[in-house]
Order: C-alpha cells, then structure tokens, then sequence
C-alpha cells in the first residue's frame, strides 16, 4: 500500500500566484495612501504656519493665507447643512414613517438614487443656470450653497432611513398604544433613537462639502477676501466666496503657487482624517446601541 | 467477524476553544457499510462527520488531538493536501446547497477542479454520476438550466451526484433529508441503499426510524461522548447502556 | 368612540415631510429639464453631425467649429480604460479583505480604502500634476524621441488621467464587491471545498461567480463616478482637444466644461452645455443599469 496516498500530487503554481497577486493588489491600497499623505506632509507642512491660517494673501501686505477660504468653507458647510440636514431627514420621515410602499414610494427612492449618481459637475451647471442665473443670485456663497444641499440630500436622507429602519417596531406601537400622534412619537421616540444615524449622514455630507470643487467652481466663484468685521459675514451670503479645495484647485492650476496648494492640502487631509475617525466613532456607538 | 475497516478514529478529543466537544472517540467504519450518527441536537454527531474530511479546519479556534486514519493514512498528518483527502472523502450537506450554475456545470464542477477538461469525458462523469445519484432521467432534458429551479428533493439528489463526480471512496451525508419532504426523503434512503455498494456511506440523523431503516452500524453520541457503537440491530434492540436505551424509546432528545 | 381630536400638528406634519420627500423628485426633474433646455439649442445652431461627429474644436477662430466627436471619445475611452485596470485590482483587494486577510491585515488594508475615498479628488489631481506627470513626461521623450508628428504634452496625457481615475474609483468597487462577496452564502463555499477544491478554486469559481450581480453594480458605480469626475483629471489631462491616443493631451466630457465655463460666450457656451447633457445622458445610462441589476437582485432573493 502507498503510505503517502493522501499528500500533495502536485504543487498548485496557480494558487501561489493569484495568492500573490491578491496581497500586491491589497497592498497597492495602503502604499498609495500612506504615499499620498507623507508626500503631501513634506511638502505641504511648512506652508502651514499660524500666519497661512489667519491672513488672506494679498502682494501689498506681503502674506500668504487661506483664512478667507476658511471662513468661506464654514460659512457654505452652515449654510448648507442647516438647510440639507432638516430636508433630508424630512424626507426620511416621510418615507419611512408615514408613506405607504407605492408608487410616490419607488418615485422619491428613485429620484435619490438618481440625485447621488449625478456628477458634481452637472449640478455645478445646474446650479449656474437654475440659482445663479434664474434666481439671480449670481456667483455667492448662497448659490454654492443651494447647489450643494441638492447634492448632499442623498447622503442624509439615506443615512436617516437606514437609522429609522433600525428603531424596532414595538417602540412605535408601544407610543400609539399610549394614545400618542404620530408626529409625536417621530419627535420623542424615533428621531431621539436614530439620532447617531442622521449625525453620521451630516458628518459624511460635511465631508463631501469640504472637499467638493467642481459643483462650486460656477456657482460660489473664488473670492478669498476675508469680511473684516462679524456683521460683514452676512452680506457675504450673497457675494462671491472660494472654499479651500476651491483655492487648492486655483493654486495648482491658474495660480501656480505649489506652496499654498500644498498647505490646503495638508489641511484638507488633516480635515478629511477626522471626519471619517468622526463616522467611525458614530457608527461604533450605534453598533453597541443596536445590539442592546 | 473479520473486517478491514475504511476509516478508524482513534483517541479523538476536539475543542472549540475552551469546549470540549469530542472526547475520546474510538470507532471503526466498515467498508461498503452505511454507518448512521443518531444522539440529540449539539451531541457532536455533526462535528464528527467533518472531522472525517477536516472541513472542521475552516471553523477559527478548533484544536483537534487523535487519529483519524482513512485506509490507514492518518488525514490529520504534516504531508496531508486536504484538496486530496476531500476528493476521497466527499460530503452532502444538511442543506442542498447546488451552486448558481446549470446543472451540468454542477456536476462537472468537482471533475474540472480536479483538471479533467475533455468534454467527452466530462458529458460521461455527468451522466454516470446523475444516473448514480437516480435523477439522470429527471433532469437529463434541462442539463443546461439552472440547478436553482429544481425543487429540494431534486437540489439534494444533484448534490450527491455533485459528491460522486469526483469519484469518492466515503460519502459523509450531514442530515441529508432534513430538508426535504416525505417523498424525496424515500428515494434518498433508496439512493443511499445503493450507494453503498460502491461506496462508504456515513450519515447524521437525527431521525431513528432512518437509522433502523438505513443503516448497517449505528453509533449513538450524548453531549460530545461516543455512548454505544455497533450494529444497528443490536443497538435498537438490546441497547446495552441506560442511555442509549432512554434515546432510543424517545425518553429524550 | 369618539375619534379623537387630532392636533393639528399632526396633519400638517404629514405635509411638511411630504414636502421635503419631493424635494429630490423636484430637483432631478429640474435638472433634467434644464440640462435638455440649454443643451439642445446648438444641435440646431452648430448642425447635429458637425457637433456629434465634428472632430475639430475651434471655438474661438475667425470660422469656428465645434466638433466633440474626440471629446466623448476621451471619456468613452479614459473610462473604459481606468475600468480595465482598476477593476481587476479592486476585486482582488475585496477577495483579500473577505477571504483571504486574518482579522489584522484587514484592519490596515480596510481603513486605507476608506480614506483614499475621502481624500478630496483635487489634490489627486495636485499629486497627478507633481509626480505622474514629470514621470509621463521622461516616458514621452523616451518614446517619441526624434519623432516629428508627436506634439510633446509635458506628461499631461490621457494616460495620466487614466491612472488617476482608476485610483479614485478603486474604494467604490472594493466596497461594493466585498459587501457582495461577504453576502454569499457559507454553504456554497462548504459545497466546493468539499469537493476538494483549494481555496482559490473556490473564491474565482464560486463566490466570485455568485456575488456577480454585486460586483457588477460596484463596476457600474466606478463607471459613473469616472465618467463625472472633473476636477483631478483636469489638472493632469492636458488641455487640447485630441484622439485619445495614451500620450496625447485630451479634454473629457467633465473637463471640457470645467476648463471653458468661464469665459466660453454665444455659440460656445451653448456647445458646452450640449457637452454637459451628453453627459448627463452617459450618467442615466449608468443609472437605469444600476437601477436594473438591483431589480433583478431582488427578485433573484
């Protein structure tokens, strides 16, 4: 009798080579991303003073500094949140809680799905010709703004419904059952328990804000004054005003000014890091309450 | 009586993690026999039939201690290729799991892995292992349809003429009717009864009245320990320990 | 009983989220008809087959002309490309994700796909502009040198943005593909390693097989995020309107409007607009797709 009856025939040179081809793949990830930030910290991190963060760059004065872009990045993330997150969830509410399946059902899944697959591009146009020229609000922070909230309605609806499906069913009829209306069950009962869902929505939409360029670059323009006293921030709702990645793209392209390039980018990677450790931390807390 | 047997398991202990979920099996399968594990739910009825092809490898944080020897080869050894050892030792599960392919990729799907590529070849193991599995005649018009759109008892019956394409000396059969209406149930008991004429059959059950039907050997197992083994008359009608007995009379389980 | 008397909050409660429910409708409804408004008007001016099948941009000369047949081609092509090599890398990173990495490996490897995700595509385009296309450059002289025919690009090529794209849209595809890789079920894989397939076997003839309608909407969601990106392709495509050969600088669908909005007038802008719906178009392709496999994912469950 063969003793050996039951070990290896052949070597499989196959196996071995996609197992290769799997790790260099998966490998590739990390490489490029762990590429991405030390080229970018080496080149970008000495740009990044206190000065570069608080002035606005001007010839005369002889500084260099993005504080302009930053407040106008605040001022379109407010703007556009406080506007995006409420409709969103709005929507949310409707679809879940009070909407039966159908056919305005399918009709509002579909145009959502439809919203998060338009290209920044095309509602960057859309929003030149709707809000910018319709409207005439021309190229100011309010016309980036409406931009974005069509753009970012998606992400918050979403997130909000994935959070409401999550609340059990015997909460709702445990509230009806007390005599409870309905409105009054969604605002003591259901959002109080999705409310680390509709967070992780805005935090994403505030990420996809932040670094967004293309939908801005007809709609809120490139200016980078800074308004020099508070009350002057509320006419600037209305006037143009470039964000970081904005100022980030001009710098690259048009401008040529690396240094600066490089500093937003360092404070945009910085930006993008926490946002994400922000969902992560979210989406954590929520595993745990959902296992309860 | 004088047997060789097709596979020993010697001192066998298995843990998941800090459970002890065999302890000190010993058994023999007969050759051409069909061998029945009956014992209640989470007995270790089931965890034995995979250490028999070491599909236990793929559960995180088993240890495994003993012998189990196929022909007299231990399969637990350095030198094993457990690809070589789950051709010889082929297995149905408790639910028909055909692929998302035709029924004819199906079939030939362990033959290819295997590296057979003629397709003259292939069309006889297809046919060979259907008429094996007796659903050739069912099936033999729809090769190219999916296996999906059969019906359980008809999914079940591809899967075990899936095990025998490869050509196996042992089939492990994990509740393999569990799943399945009366009907289908009998002609699988039918199918196992010829099986084993060309094949080493062992089979999980948790329904005695197959065992007394099915089997040649009857092993009985109670919370991870191999209680009685032998054959299958003697066990049904002079149980020689308590246990076996209460079982066996439906006392519990 | 009586029927209790209902708040009015409650009724007009109903209303108001009713309302912001149709807001997405609205807004995909206005789009569409905006886009279809400002983009059909040069099909009339400029003449459908010089527009569509035009090859040559001059919108700015004494007699301008207005082709964009290379333009659609640029995207078809960068697409399809960035596809070809990304796809595959992508799919094997989800493998090792779901199949092949332990516990550790994966939380390195995960965590990074997450953030190169979240990093903004202009500093893509940033990092495009600084490495690839200095290197692109050393390869174009390597390559054409002493031709005469070849316009030198500096690096800025369609070879460069193809490599941008298929970085960007690797997250999207690994994500997608390793959710629906994870989704199939543990028997399937029992069912072919018992039949003493290794492995790998498995993984490329069973469960990437069976995860393929999955896979196919992660192919279709890179398609579309390819096709809409602008910004860090233009920052490493050049900024001539060519052939989409590899080394040739191109304008894609995305870039040529993002480059020439500002200052395009009359006619011009008008044609870019037409750019815009025909992207638009591409992008609803895309959706109904998508919309499509889904459809059938379901009824497959």
């Amino acid at each position: 009798m063969n003793e050996k009856k039951l070990s290896r025939i052949k070597k499989r040179p196959a196996d071995k080579f996609m197992y290769f081809l799997i790790y260099l793949c998966a490998s590739l990830s990390v490489i490029l991303l762990a590429g991405i930030i030390i080229y970018v910290f080496v080149r970008g991190i000495k740009s990044v003073t206190p000065e570069f963060l608080t002035t606005v760059t001007s010839v005369r004065k002889g500084t260099v500094g993005i504080a302009g872009n930053i407040v106008n990045t605040i001022m379109i993330v407010f703007i556009t949140m406080i506007i995006a997150t409420p409709l969103g969830v709005g929507a949310a509410i409707y679809l879940n809680e009070y909407a039966k399946p159908g056919k305005l059902v399918n009709a509002v899944e579909f145009a959502t799905e439809t919203l998060s697959g338009i290209p920044s591009v095309i509602f960057g146009l859309f929003g030149m010709m709707f809000f910018g020229q319709t409207l005439g609000l021309g190229y100011s922070l309010m016309t980036g703004s409406l931009t974005l909230i069509l753009m970012v309605l998606p992400l918050i609806t979403r997130n909000t419904q994935e959070a409401l499906k999550t609340v059990p069913d015997s909460y709702r009829h445990g509230a009806v059952g007390l005599g409870a209306g309905k409105w009054h069950t969604i605002r003591t009962i259901l959002l109080p328990s999705s409310i680390s869902g509709i967070i992780t929505g805005v935090i994403l939409a505030v990420g996809r804000i932040v670094g967004e360029s293309a939908a801005l670059l007809f709609t809120a323009g490139s200016a980078k004054a800074l308004p020099k006293t508070f009350a002057a921030l509320f006419p600037k709702i209305f006037q143009s005003g470039g964000t970081m990645t904005l100022q980030l793209y001009l710098s690259a392209t048009s401008e040529g000014d690396f240094d600066t390039a490089f500093g937003i980018a360092v404070v945009l990677i910085i930006l993008v890091f926490l946002i994400n450790l922000g969902t992560k931390k979210l989406a954590v807390k929520f595993d745990v309450k959902r296992k309860k | 009586m004088e047997y060789k047997s097709k596979m020993s398991i010697r001192n066998l202990n298995l843990y998941y993690g800090d459970n002890h979920a065999l302890k000190e099996i010993n058994m023999e399968i007969r050759p051409n026999a069909v061998t029945a594990l009956i014992g209640p739910s989470g007995c270790g009825k089931s965890t034995l039939l995979k250490t028999l092809n070491r599909m236990n490898d793929l559960v995180e944080n088993v240890r495994i201690e003993g012998e189990v020897l196929l022909d007299g080869e231990d399969i637990y050894g350095k030198e094993v290729d457990t690809t070589v050892l789950r051709k010889k030792v082929g297995m149905v599960f408790q639910q028909p799991n055909p692929f998302p392919m035709s029924i004819y990729d199906n079939i030939a799907y362990g033959p290819r892995v295997h590296g057979i590529k003629d397709k003259k070849k292939l069309d006889a193991i297809v046919e060979e292992s259907l008429r094996g599995a007796a659903i050739f005649e069912e099936v033999k018009d729809r090769l190219k349809k999916s296996a999906l759109g059969l019906s359980g008892g008809q999914q079940q019956r591809i899967c075990i003429a899936r095990a025998l394409a490869v050509q196996p000396e042992v089939l492990l059969m994990d509740e393999p009717t569990s799943a399945l209406d009366p009907i289908s149930t009998s002609k699988i008991e039918d199918l196992m009864e010829e099986l084993k004429k060309k094949y080493t059959v062992v089979t999980v059950t948790h329904n005695m009245q197959q065992a007394v039907r099915i089997a040649d050997d009857t092993a009985f197992f109670l919370l991870g320990e191999l209680i009685e083994f032998g054959d299958t008359k003697s066990i049904f009608s002079y149980p020689e320990d308590k246990r076996t007995e209460d079982y066996i009379t439906g006392r519990f389980g | 009983m009586n029927k209790p008397k209902k708040h009015i909050g409650e009724s007009a409660a109903k209303y108001v989220f009713a309302i912001c429910a149709a807001v997405a409708i609205l807004a995909v409804c206005s789009i569409t008809i905006y886009m279809i408004a400002k983009g059909t008007p040069a099909f009339k001016n400029v003449g459908v087959s010089e527009l569509l099948f035009g090859t040559l941009w001059q919108p700015t000369a004494a007699e301008p002309s207005y082709g964009i047949v290379y333009i659609i081609l640029s995207s078809v092509i960068g697409t399809g490309a960035c596809i070809l090599i990304g796809v595959p890398i992508a799919l094997l990173t989800a493998v090792f994700l779901t199949e092949v990495a332990n516990r550790k490996l994966a939380s390195v490897v995960q965590p990074a796909i997450e953030l190169l995700a979240a990093i903004p595509s202009v500093i893509y385009g940033l990092l495009g502009l600084m490495i690839l296309n200095p290197a692109m450059y050393k390869l174009e002289k390597l390559i054409f040198a002493g031709s005469e025919t070849h316009r030198f690009t500096g690096g800025s090529n369609m070879l460069s943005a193809i490599l941008i794209l298929a970085i960007m849209i690797l997250p999207t595809v690994v994500n997608v593909s390793a959710s629906s890789i994870r989704a199939v079920s543990k028997d399937l894989r029992a069912a072919s390693l018992a039949l003493g397939a290794s492995k790998i076997q498995t993984i490329f003839k069973v469960t990437i097989p069976a995860a393929k309608s999955g896979i196919m909407t992660g192919v279709a969601l890179g398609i579309g995020r390819a096709l809409g990106e602008a910004m860090a392709i233009n920052m490493v495509a050049g900024g001539a309107v060519n052939i989409p050969l590899p080394f040739n600088s191109v304008r894609f669908l995305t870039t040529q409007i993002v480059s020439e909005m500002g200052y395009a007038e009359g006619t011009h802008r008008q044609v870019l607009f037409t750019v815009g719906l025909v992207l638009y178009v591409f992008i609803m392709i895309i959706n109904l797709m998508l919309q499509r496999i889904r459809k059938g994912r379901e009824k497959n469950e």
